[in-house]
């Protein structure tokens, strides 16, 4: 109790500008809409190949599906895993289902490859709109250069495993540093930026036959049009890791707190830690 | 310490049941209503247009070396016909099947497949993409459909074309249609041989439609005839294709 009356009140900033915000927002329904919908699309063949070919005769580096015993596997490269009840064989309804991805993690629920695509491009459209005035708007105000692009000495060895250590333990920035970025922050939103999300782009455009007639060298970069879904794939699962994380680490930083500064762009920043002392009494 | 981990597994808990609440039910209901699901309907010209912008309407679809080929092309779809005229033409080689031209034509015609083999013929190596995800690459050699169209000499009004099919999926009989633009490109051909061979049953003998910049279920099998039309609204179901009817495939498969 006596230790709130001494304590100075929090002090609020503003975190995230609207830019940021509303791009923040719309990200979570355009990704989670291409997400959802990709496993749709997946299940209509759900197998991976390397290269410029790959159709049921050829061999796939990964392959869910089911045996005719009726049990699901998931196999990579040689690796086959037991998968029944999560991928390949599942319930619905009292029902068995012999489907890759199951219902819940598909939009639509009810397999409809043609609804998947449609719903893909919906959000792939709400991505590249707004990504592309996202990127101009922070390029323009200087936000990738002022907030993301870590700064001089946070990316030597020491700076840097210092921040895995804190993460590992949980101990997060407090008092003004809570209000930027700290560098693994800034390396995971920069992979995510320039990495994952142009992938993830140019291998979905590399897959289209129109778009490849001429721009041929997409498929030239990876490899050819199943490499190009393949790595479409992967770094989908690169994004779905990223916001595992980013979801835990909210959690820890305090949901409440996060999610209002994602919304309004206020943030009250926690207190400063007390002196290793105070804090073992 | 021990509070941060049972407020994270706390909050875990919490942000997972509400994640999977608005995944199974909110997405689906919001993007099912009318405005949205409009909307995302009507994206498919809308990419259209917008691939147009970026890309050549001349530019050829990927070439490939023989070796580069498939060693087994998959055959997906109609692998038959099941009608006593198709069997009958198949057992006799094709030899009085004929493909008419049609439809806003000056000059509608109708070729036998040996007066067709006697026109210049092209020959490409391409990689077919199923809207599955999966592709094979193939060697055909046909018609160029734009030398069709010319010898036919379509008419102002016309601004698709019309592909009738033998094959049938239940009563619906298989049908596509592609734009001004895709029919006239060099690489659409109506194919006679793949891989060195005629044309195999499987693969839609003895005619079927390539279309290289488009997704398989536009390259229609079993080609009977050609019509240039205005409009395919008033057709079958309206939506332009037999997929496009029955299972609501966008129309533009370029993507």
């Amino acid at each position: 109790m006596s230790a709130d009356h001494t304590d100075p009140p929090p002090k609020v900033v503003k975190r995230h500008r609207l830019s940021t915000r509303a791009w923040h927002w719309l990200n979570v329904v355009a990704v989670f809409t291409l997400l959802m919908s990709g496993l749709t699309i997946f299940n209509a063949h759900p197998r991976l190949y390397w290269g410029q070919y790959g159709a049921n005769p050829d061999a796939p580096w990964l392959h869910i599906g089911a045996t005719r015993g009726g049990e699901g596997f998931l196999r990579v490269g040689g690796i086959e895993i037991e998968t029944t009840g999560v991928l390949g064989v599942w319930e619905k309804d009292g029902q068995t289902r012999s489907r890759a991805f199951p219902h819940w993690a598909t939009l639509p629920a009810n397999y409809s490859l043609a609804a998947g695509r449609k719903y893909h491009f919906l959000g792939a459209w709400l991505l590249i709109v707004g990504g592309v005035l996202y990127l101009i708007w922070s390029l323009l105000n200087r936000h990738v250069w002022r907030d993301l692009l870590p700064k001089r000495g946070e990316l030597s060895p020491p700076h840097l495993w210092q921040d895995v250590k804190d993460h590992a333990r949980l101990r997060l920035p407090r008092g003004e540093a809570a209000a930027r970025y700290n560098v693994l922050q800034k390396l995971a939103y920069l992979l995510v930026l320039f990495v994952l999300l142009p992938a993830m782009v140019l291998t979905g455009l590399g897959m289209s036959p129109t778009m490849n007639a001429s721009w041929g060298w997409i498929l030239d970069l990876f490899g050819g049009r199943q490499s190009a879904r393949s790595v479409h794939f992967i770094a989908g699962l690169g994004i779905v890791l990223f916001i595992v994380v980013h979801l835990i680490m909210v959690v820890i930083a305090g949901p409440v707190n996060e999610v209002r500064s994602m919304i309004t762009g206020r943030f009250r920043l926690p207190a400063e830690r007390k002196a290793p002392a105070e804090e073992a009494a | 310490m021990t509070m941060d981990r049972r407020k994270l597994l706390a909050g875990l808990r919490g942000g997972v049941v509400l994640g999977a609440g608005i995944a199974l039910g909110g997405c689906q209901k919001i993007l099912e209503t009318g405005p949205v699901d409009e909307v995302a309907s009507s994206l498919d010209l809308f990419t259209r247009d917008a691939q147009r912008l970026v890309t050549r309407p001349t530019a050829l679809a990927r070439e490939y070396a023989p070796h580069e080929r498939s060693p087994d092309f998959r055959a997906n779809g109609s692998r038959t016909v099941d009608t006593p005229e198709y069997r009958q033409h198949l057992a006799r080689g094709f030899a009085d099947w004929r493909l008419t031209i049609g439809g806003l034509v000056a000059k509608p015609m109708s070729l036998s497949l040996a007066a067709l083999q006697r026109l210049p013929a092209r020959t490409q190596i391409t990689r077919h993409d199923c809207v599955e995800g999966w592709s094979a690459i193939g060697e055909w050699t046909g018609t160029p459909l734009g030398l069709l169209l010319d010898m036919a000499q379509i008419r102002g009004g016309a601004r698709y074309i019309l592909f009738r099919c033998a094959d049938s999926f239940g009563d619906t009989p298989y049908y596509e249609s592609i734009d001004l633009i895709e029919a006239f490109h060099p690489q659409t051909i109506l194919a006679w041989r793949m891989n060195g061979e005629p044309l195999p049953e499987r693969h839609g003998a003895p005619l079927r439609l390539r279309v290289e910049r488009q997704l398989g279920y536009k390259h229609a099998k079993y080609v009977t005839g050609i019509e240039a039309i205005a409009d395919y609204r008033q057709i079958a179901g309206g939506k332009g294709g037999f997929w496009e009817d029955r299972a609501g495939y966008q129309w533009w498969a370029g993507i």
